[in-house]
């Protein structure tokens, strides 16, 4: 049994085709994915992303078990701030990554994925108690992105949302509802993301609509995700791989002391010399490397690796992908070859993001 | 959904139209439907065989990437690859956007033409497009 999202009706106004993702009856796309990149790559987009869910963790101890919950150091995060952190096995492996808000002195939010929703409340649970939460089905989230993205935020929901610098959140008066808004994403685009009550979540999706926003479902959502290299739990990342390999060591505070699981054993690995690291390899021909396609060296038999993701990028006209490469493989610069179907698709590993929004 | 389905075209049951050439009449052009471009979603490559390529009706003869899948060519009938559409090289999007016009993919000379006569007419194809 699928859970179907409030703002249903919406999307099939807006020709959505649905797919089923974790569980919730999701937007795969609606005019289609190569258009609706663009819009988010050029304009702006928004997405549905209710299926993730929503934990708070509430009290004058919030922060203290907070920290003790994720990897990062959530206590150096002062309010109005969010961060990128991960829930760690005792092996460092990674069991999900998430999203933390320091909303107010004794208000913190956290965002987890879906397919991980029940197991990552539990963890929530098992440090913070009644203090954490989960009131997803309460509220909508949205997020907008893309260059006009925190234009169209800032006149749809005022100075609250304008006056905000990107990885800000605040919560905000809009028309009588507490909406809880962020400059933050996963698209590689600038823009916002907003928690408004589901009573209220027909009127900010019409407003942003009105606004010029192109409705963008799970397709682009993932193509754009893969063009700036953020890592998709569950492909990219997992409870077998730890957060250096994976190039997530900016979310993991080790300097204080705190215990958090998975700790110990993450002390070990960033000591260590890393025997494999995440590469992001870019096609050099024409070819669409796909997820689980084999890695090798050129002319080689054997694979030395599976993409954890792959795809055809819209903003570059290129095939990319990501994989776990041993260390002397994994330099910029290397030529590799997947196999796509048969057929050696020469790719070269490159720097991440593969796509970086232009400046200015 | 009302999917284009011209009238003067031949069909098979894979979603690809044929039209008999007039400058050469043991050629066809190859295509896939209105119907086909939807289901498989923005084009963004195809690989395709050289010119001389022999072509066996029924087997693939080349596969067609999208943003979300990968989707084979089946020969609609049996012949030799006279040319493909070498402007989906630079605008494979051409397939979604004018799929029985300059989205077009492969000429063939047919072998065998009475293989043609096996084909659908464009009433019969759209009688088995699902309802939806």
């Amino acid at each position: 049994m699928l859970t179907q999202l409030t703002l249903r009706e919406r999307h099939l106004d807006q020709g959505a085709r649905f797919a089923p993702f974790a569980g919730w009856e999701m937007p795969l796309q609606y005019e289609g994915i190569v258009a609706e990149h663009r819009a988010v790559r050029e304009r702006v987009g928004v997405f549905d992303v209710s299926h993730l869910a929503r934990a708070w963790v509430e009290g004058p101890e919030a922060a203290d078990l907070l920290r003790s919950a994720t990897t990062f150091d959530v206590t150096s995060l002062r309010e109005g701030k969010a961060h990128y952190s991960l829930y760690c096995n005792e092996a460092g492996g990674i069991e999900d990554d998430v999203f933390i808000y320091h909303l107010s002195a004794e208000r913190w939010l956290v965002i987890h994925n879906a397919a991980n929703a029940d197991a990552d409340f539990e963890r929530l649970r098992a440090v913070a108690g009644d203090a954490a939460s989960e009131r997803t089905a309460e509220t909508v989230m949205l997020a907008v992105q893309g260059p006009d993205a925190v234009g169209l935020l800032a006149s749809v929901l005022g100075e609250g949302f304008a006056a905000l610098e990107p990885r800000d959140c605040a919560e905000l008066n809009w028309q009588g509802a507490l909406l809880l808004v962020a400059r933050t994403g996963y698209t590689g685009e600038d823009g916002g993301e907003c928690i408004v009550p589901a009573d209220r979540a027909e009127s900010l999706w019409d407003a942003l609509i009105g606004g010029g926003a192109t409705p963008a479902g799970l397709g682009a959502r993932d193509s754009l995700r893969l063009e700036a290299a953020l890592p998709l739990h569950g492909n990219d990342i997992d409870a077998t791989t730890n957060p250096y390999e994976a190039g997530l060591g900016f979310a993991v505070s080790l300097d204080d002391g705190a215990p958090f699981t998975g700790r110990e054993a993450l002390v070990a690995a960033k000591a260590q010399p890393r025997s494999r690291r995440l590469a992001h390899l870019a096609a050099r021909s024409r070819g669409v490397p796909r997820t689980g396609y084999e890695v090798r060296k050129p002319g080689g038999e054997d694979a030395i690796a599976m993409l954890t993701s792959g795809g055809h990028s819209p903003s570059l006209k290129i095939g990319i992908g990501m994989a776990y490469l041993p260390a002397d493989l994994a330099r910029t610069g290397t030529m590799l070859e997947v196999d796509v179907r048969g057929r050696a698709l020469p790719v070269e590993v490159v720097r991440r993001p593969f796509y970086r929004k232009p400046k200015g | 959904m009302d999917y284009e389905t011209p009238e003067d075209l031949l069909y098979t049951e894979d979603h690809e139209w044929l039209r008999r050439e007039a400058d050469a009449a043991d050629e066809v052009t190859i295509g896939i439907t209105d119907f086909a471009q939807e289901q498989v979603g923005d084009v963004v490559y195809l690989e395709l065989p050289a010119d001389g390529a022999a072509l066996t009706a029924g087997e693939p003869f080349g596969e067609i990437e999208s943003a979300k899948t990968v989707a084979e060519l089946f020969a609609p009938v049996s012949g030799e690859l006279v040319a493909s559409n070498a402007e989906l090289e630079e605008r494979p999007e051409l397939v979604n956007e004018s799929p029985y016009g300059d989205g077009w993919i492969v000429r063939v000379r047919v072998s065998d033409a009475a293989e043609l006569d096996k084909l659908m007419d464009a009433e019969a194809y759209r009688a088995q497009l699902p309802e939806d």
